[in-house]
């Protein structure tokens, strides 16, 4: 048989091929003259440094770029995804090949490559991959036009109305003339290899009828029409959501790869106008893919109050495209202009409604910072007053009296005063143990019930441990996701003083909030100390048999992470395994560990009043999730505010007779002897 | 417009009070003081009118601990002058007090103007001898109107405004007032507005609050105190034994007892 | 004491109100026991009418003020200063109230008295009347005299039994020419409560409902009562959350913030969130069948009976004793 080659510009005339170079070019002016506009508009940001190697950074790439490793639990985009990206890699490569093969190999050289059974693989390939961009389009059709998720409606696309809907025409134009171009070229040509280009061959035999002439006619018109169609597209990349191709990447890879939640460290004065985001942050909002996952994830949507974080995301994007464009100087607060203000962009009410809860952030798939953008939006707001009456109250609370009970600082340990035996003052004695109490553990009736649970199991165990007393203020977590940064400082200040003269080895703390604070935001002037979480502590204490369970709880209990200790801080298996170790058959809610479900108290919500059109709170709706969970008869917590919020919720919800909320601590203290009871 | 703010610190009665050795006098040693509550609605509704129609806003307080902070919060609040007047009073009896205020006005502004609008709490908890604007009042002699939740200038007549004030049972009154006058404020039209941290920081930064000595001219006048205590309190409430009648004519005996039941 | 007692007969809307009987009745107490007279004046409004139902005092003096609805307080305390000019009493009695406020303080300056605030009780000893004061929202009471027995008195509102100053008696009634002097404040209207939109926060006795209240249809129970004691009808948030009340009924943290003279707590626990919004209540009185429920750790008075069984007999109860 004759040796299979490729016949690159079979059938096109000389002007023709002449006039795709000059189409070719003038599309990738046009897509370079907007990438520069969108790295102009990156570059409009304040600085940051990036944290993390070069190499690092290229795992992450790959692994979050090239195979969309975060797609991985919704199968459905994941193989849309990849079909999509890979088929348009492969063929935009073929085109490529097949264009040095001709253009230059076989014009300059007189030589090809593109022939005998590289050319049949070649061949091969290109139509599989063109099929599964066509199979991925055609997913997206049926998601986006047909099953139409909610996740995937975009109020305010950041560039035009109709964008999705005409790239994917476009991409699918692409497509089937390219086909249809390979087809006609195979009805005409008829090599004997044509089966290996399967499409068009099966293709071809729709043209089998027509005459030679029209063949050639039609081809000639499908070729120009997908050439054109390929250069609009390219053209139009960086001026709609395909731009997403190349600034996700770039999003995942300026991500830093910590764990979500972190907030901007040296804005305290927060983000006045767009430009007052770092460079990685607006280049995260260019990287936003709108798929929405966020939102799904999202306790304040679900709640149905106005925030979404991926229309946050937009909106913002859009603003700042906006901003760039326009022709006025750059508007940063340093070159003397007053930056125009966010406040019209992302109104106050999205602003409260966030929990901080980090679900968002955990699920984007291009590791964009919803709520550390969010929280330097609320710094400005706080700055200008802009906060809700009860939250103005307590902060009033917490700046005076350093608690948000607004309850005297010298009443922090009374809930101490139910226990027999004395806690030891750390500030005048040493001990292993600092336990940082927190507010909520130290005020509120209900939870200074699980303090003193604690400190009793603590005390049977024989660990050496103390508390600050009125020394100890609140850490500020809430107050510094507000946007309180002055306050927030404030506290630290005080806090690292009373520890400063204070002899300890560890710090323990049964409130995830107060946990992440001293871990993360109080890292750098903590010296290293190392801080554990009382399920920490409690599971070694078990596994040292320092506290032997011994009558089994014999319940099924379901656990709820505390968004401040799972997502925040990965501490997963400490919890469960001090549950098992009671003796409790631990079952999982839907959504469990990392993707655990806010109760709504976080960030400060549980300071703040509910929108009036809430449709279902979040401590509500995770209630009935955990009730639904067959046979479970208590929802286990490990955090003050869960215990608060829930028990309120099962009442609310009126469940409270089919599931009981209990702290694993009051659970502990079930299983131990009644002497041990007793005696404490 | 100029309106002046006259804050007094009072007991935080969150920390325990307790009563100091003569029996007769709180314990200074134990409390922790603040700016009363309705000063603070005082300086809020200032600011409110600062802010609606433009006016001046001076705030100024006798000596007190943690005064400073109070002045330093009110600056950071947008205060033109803070103002602190030396040495501390006592702040059960309000005419020595406000005989200390009218020498300070009248340093301010020799007699107020038909632009002067003088605003003090409606009353404080340690009230005990009476309230301080309506005896600075008297003491000026400009008019007075207490326990005011509004106010707002006339449209259209210069030197006069509207006052709304509360009776009970959320009927209130309207009132015109010509000023200068005295106004006490028992709430303003919005809760105390949050003032950030930064703000006070900064306030603090520049020191900016005047100081002014002024001796008070003392009268003997005052209530004699035979004993001050805390009220016995005990911690759960008395419960009522019995049949629903037994309950039910109990209760509405403590009602009337207690004159609940007109 | 060297002189008698004057009350101001304080009314709103051309009616007296509780602490005008309330002064009456601890007025005549004192009077009685010192042997003094006590009288009572009578500032415009309905003056007659009203003067006719004050049998308790000795005497009624009236000052007449044309159709001024409401004197303003300065003008009042224009009018005591030459009523007192008069009289020469050793005693004025005025109301700790709303209505009243500022006018004890600023009479007893221009007449050069002590003036004494917030009084709950008075008691007699040695011949004289010592006053016992609430400080600091309550946290604190004081005993004291007045300098000669001589000033002016403010008697806090619910502190004294209003019963005791009425009287079926038909008092004398004098009226007394004063000049009404021209003041820079001047009353305008009265505004009314928003008819439908309940302001909880403004009334002295709230019948609040928590989920003991089991269903929408019990409400009307409460409102029943609250109707028959002059109050309003506030919940706990359950009740709120489904929907068997509007938001503005709300009582705790997030919802209002509220200080009546009377809290009644009926089926409902105590949570922090809740206690937040109501332990400031002069008086908390919880009915919860829990006896370890923690409302009762900050009420006054409680009991533990079936609310159900309470509510409709304290509401007859409660109209019998006004109809007679
Ligand atoms: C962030 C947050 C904010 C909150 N804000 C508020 C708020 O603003 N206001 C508020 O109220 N709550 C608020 N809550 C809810 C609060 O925690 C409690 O869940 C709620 O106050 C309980 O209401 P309750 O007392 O009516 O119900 P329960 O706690 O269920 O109490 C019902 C009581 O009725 C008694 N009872 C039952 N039947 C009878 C009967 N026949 N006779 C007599 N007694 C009976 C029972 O013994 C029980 O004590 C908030 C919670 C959170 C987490
Ligand atoms: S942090 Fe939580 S509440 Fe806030 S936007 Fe993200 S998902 Fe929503
Ligand atoms: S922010 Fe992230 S998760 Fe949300 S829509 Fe954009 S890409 Fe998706």
């Amino acid at each position: 048989m004759e040796e299979p080659v490729r016949q690159t510009f079979w059938n096109v005339p000389h002007w023709a091929e002449i006039a795709q170079y000059a189409g070719g070019g003038l599309a990738v002016i046009i897509f370079l003259y907007g990438l520069w506009r969108h790295i102009k508009r990156w570059k409009s940001g304040r600085s940051e440094k990036l944290e993390g190697t070069f190499g690092h950074r290229l795992t992450l790439l790959v692994k979050y770029g090239l195979f969309q490793g975060r797609l991985s639990n919704d199968a459905q985009s994941l193989l849309m995804h990849l079909f999509i990206f890979w088929g348009m890699a492969v063929l935009a490569l073929a085109t490529a090949i097949a264009t040095v093969d001709w253009d230059v190999a076989h014009l300059l050289f007189d030589y090809q490559f593109l022939k005998g059974n590289f050319y049949l693989v070649y061949e091969l390939g290109a139509d599989l991959f063109g099929l599964f961009l066509v199979i991925g389009l055609c997913i997206a059709v049926i998601r986006r036009y047909i099953q139409r998720p909610e996740k995937l409606a975009t109020e305010n696309p950041p560039t035009f109305k109709i964008d999705s809907g005409a790239l994917l025409l476009m991409l699918l134009g692409i497509a089937i003339t390219g086909f249809i171009v390979e087809a006609l070229r195979l009805a005409s040509m008829k090599p004997d290899w044509a089966e290996w280009a399967f499409i068009g061959y099966a293709l071809s035999g729709l043209f089998g009828a027509m005459s030679i002439d029209s063949i050639e006619a039609s081809h000639f018109v499908f070729w120009s029409a997908h050439a054109v169609l390929s250069f609009v597209f390219i053209a139009a990349i960086p001026y709609s959501k395909a731009f997403h191709m190349v600034s996700s990447a770039v999003s995942v890879y300026t991500g830093n790869n910590i764990p979500p939640g972190r907030v901007s460290e040296d804005n305290e004065e927060g983000v006045v106008g767009i430009t007052d985001f770092t460079w990685r942050q607006l280049i995260q909002f260019d990287g936003c893919t709108w798929c929405g996952r966020c939102q799904d994830v999202c306790p304040a949507h679900a709640a149905g109050w106005r925030l979404s974080p991926k229309n946050v995301v937009l909106k913002l994007n859009a603003e700042s495209g906006r901003s760039a464009g326009s022709s006025k100087p750059e508007n940063k607060s340093d070159n003397g202009g007053t930056p125009e203000g966010l406040g019209d962009v992302v109104s106050a009410e999205e602003l409260w409604g966030c929990t901080t809860c980090a679900a968002c952030e955990n699920e984007c798939p291009v590791f964009i910072q919803q709520p550390r953008a969010l929280i330097d939006m609320r710094r400005h707001l706080v700055i200008e007053g802009e906060l809700g009456d009860t939250l103005g109250e307590v902060l009033m609370k917490i700046t005076r009296y350093g608690n948000s009970f607004g309850q005297s600082d010298r009443a922090r340990s009374k809930w101490t005063q139910g226990l027999d035996f004395k806690l030891k003052d750390a500030r005048k004695e040493a001990v292993e143990y600092l336990w940082f109490v927190g507010d909520y553990a130290s005020y509120d009736a209900r939870v200074q019930e699980v303090s003193r649970a604690v400190a009793r199991l603590f005390h049977a165990a024989g660990l050496d441990f103390g508390i600050l007393n009125e020394s100890e203020k609140g850490t500020g977590n809430d107050i510094r996701r507000v946007g309180e940064e002055g306050l927030f400082d404030m506290l630290r200040e005080k806090n690292l003083k009373a520890l400063s003269k204070a002899k300890y080895k560890k710090i323990v703390t049964t409130d995830p909030h107060t946990y992440n604070a001293l871990k993360n935001d109080y890292a750098r002037d903590m010296d290293g100390v190392e801080v554990v979480h009382y399920t920490e502590v409690l599971e070694q204490l078990v596994s040292e048999r320092k506290l032997e369970p011994s009558r089994p709880l014999n319940a099924k209990v379901t656990f709820h992470d505390p968004c401040y200790l799972g997502r925040y801080n990965g501490v997963y298996a400490s919890p469960r395994k001090v549950l098992r170790a009671l003796g409790a058959e631990v079952a999982e809610m839907p959504r469990t560990r990392e993707h655990s479900f806010c109760c709504g108290a976080g960030g400060g919500r549980i300071w703040m009043e509910d929108s009036p059109d809430t449709k279902e709170r979040p401590a509500d709706s995770r209630i009935r999730e955990a009730a639904a969970v067959s046979g479970v008869q208590v929802l286990a917590v490990a955090c003050p505010k869960d215990l608060v919020m829930f028990q309120d919720a099962a009442k609310t919800t009126g469940f409270e007779d089919k599931i009981a909320v209990k702290d694993i601590a009051q659970l502990f203290l079930e299983t131990l002897n009644q002497e041990v009871k007793d005696e404490q | 417009m100029n309106i002046i703010v006259l804050m007094k610190m009072v007991p935080d009665v969150v920390e325990p009070l307790e009563i100091a050795e003569d029996g007769k006098n709180l314990d200074k040693e134990a409390i922790r003081m603040m700016a009363s509550e309705s000063s603070e609605h005082a300086l809020e509704q200032a600011l409110i009118l600062k802010d609606s129609v433009g006016a001046e806003v001076t705030v100024a307080a006798i000596e007190a601990p943690e005064l400073d902070d109070a002045l330093f919060s009110a600056s950071a609040k947008g205060a033109v002058r803070v103002i602190k007047i030396t040495p501390e009073q006592d702040g059960l009896r309000a005419d020595i007090s406000a005989s200390v205020l009218k020498e300070f006005i009248k340093q301010e502004c020799g007699s107020p103007g038909s632009d002067t609008l003088i605003f003090t709490g409606s009353q404080a908890i340690d009230d005990l001898q009476g309230e301080l604007g309506p005896t600075l009042a008297e003491q000026l002699g400009l008019p007075f109107i207490g326990v005011v939740t509004s106010i707002k200038p006339v449209e259209g007549e210069e030197g006069k405004v509207t006052a709304i004030k509360e009776y009970s049972g959320g009927l209130r009154g309207e009132y015109e007032v010509a000023l200068p006058a005295v106004v006490g404020i028992q709430a303003a039209e919005q809760p105390s507005r949050y003032v950030p941290f930064a703000k006070i920081r900064a306030a603090m930064k520049s020191g900016s609050i005047e100081s002014t000595e002024i001796t008070p001219e003392v009268e003997g006048r005052g209530v004699e105190i035979a004993r001050m205590y805390v009220p016995e309190v005990t911690g759960r409430a008395e419960m009522i034994e019995g049949d629903p009648e037994t309950v039910a004519a109990r209760l509405i005996e403590i009602f009337k007892q207690n004159g609940i039941l007109g | 004491m060297n002189g008698g007692i004057l009350v101001l007969a304080e009314q709103l809307k051309g009616e007296p109100t509780g602490v005008a009987f309330e002064m009456l009745g601890v007025g005549r107490t004192i009077a009685d026991e010192l042997g003094v007279q006590l009288e009572a004046v009578v500032i415009g409004g309905e003056g007659d009418e009203i003067a006719s139902g004050l049998g308790a005092a000795d005497k009624v003096l009236k000052v007449d003020m044309g159709d001024d609805q409401m004197p303003v307080s300065d003008t009042v305390v224009s009018i005591l200063d030459q009523v007192s000019d008069k009289r020469s009493p050793a005693l004025i009695l005025i109301g700790c109230t709303n209505v009243s406020q500022g006018i004890g303080t600023r009479l007893a300056e221009r007449r050069g008295l002590a003036h004494l605030n917030f009084c709950t009780k008075v008691n007699i000893e040695d011949g004289r009347p010592v006053f016992t004061s609430q400080l600091f929202g309550g946290k604190i009471f004081a005993d004291a005299t007045l300098p000669e027995d001589k000033g002016v008195v403010s008697i806090y509102p619910g502190a004294f039994p209003a019963e005791a100053g009425k009287s079926e008696k038909t008092p004398e009634v004098e009226k007394i020419d004063v000049e009404v002097p021209e003041s820079p404040v001047v009353f305008k209207r009265f505004i009314e409560p928003e008819i439908g939109d309940v302001d909880i926060t403004g009334y002295d006795v709230l019948v609040s409902v928590g989920r003991g209240i089991q269903n929408p249809d019990n409400i009307e129970l409460a409102e029943e009562l609250a109707a028959a004691m002059g109050g309003a009808v506030s919940a706990s948030r359950p009740v709120i959350d489904q929907g068997w009340l509007p938001l503005t009924r709300q009582v705790g943290k997030s919802g209002m913030n509220v200080k009546p003279k009377l809290y009644l707590a009926l089926g409902i626990s105590g949570a922090p969130e809740h206690q937040e919004g109501m332990k400031n209540a002069s008086m908390i009185v919880a009915v919860n069948t829990d006896d370890k429920a923690p409302i009762f750790d900050i009420s006054h008075y409680g009991t533990t009976i079936d609310l159900f069984d309470l509510v409709e007999v304290l509401k007859d109860k409660l109209e019998e004793a006004k109809g007679t």
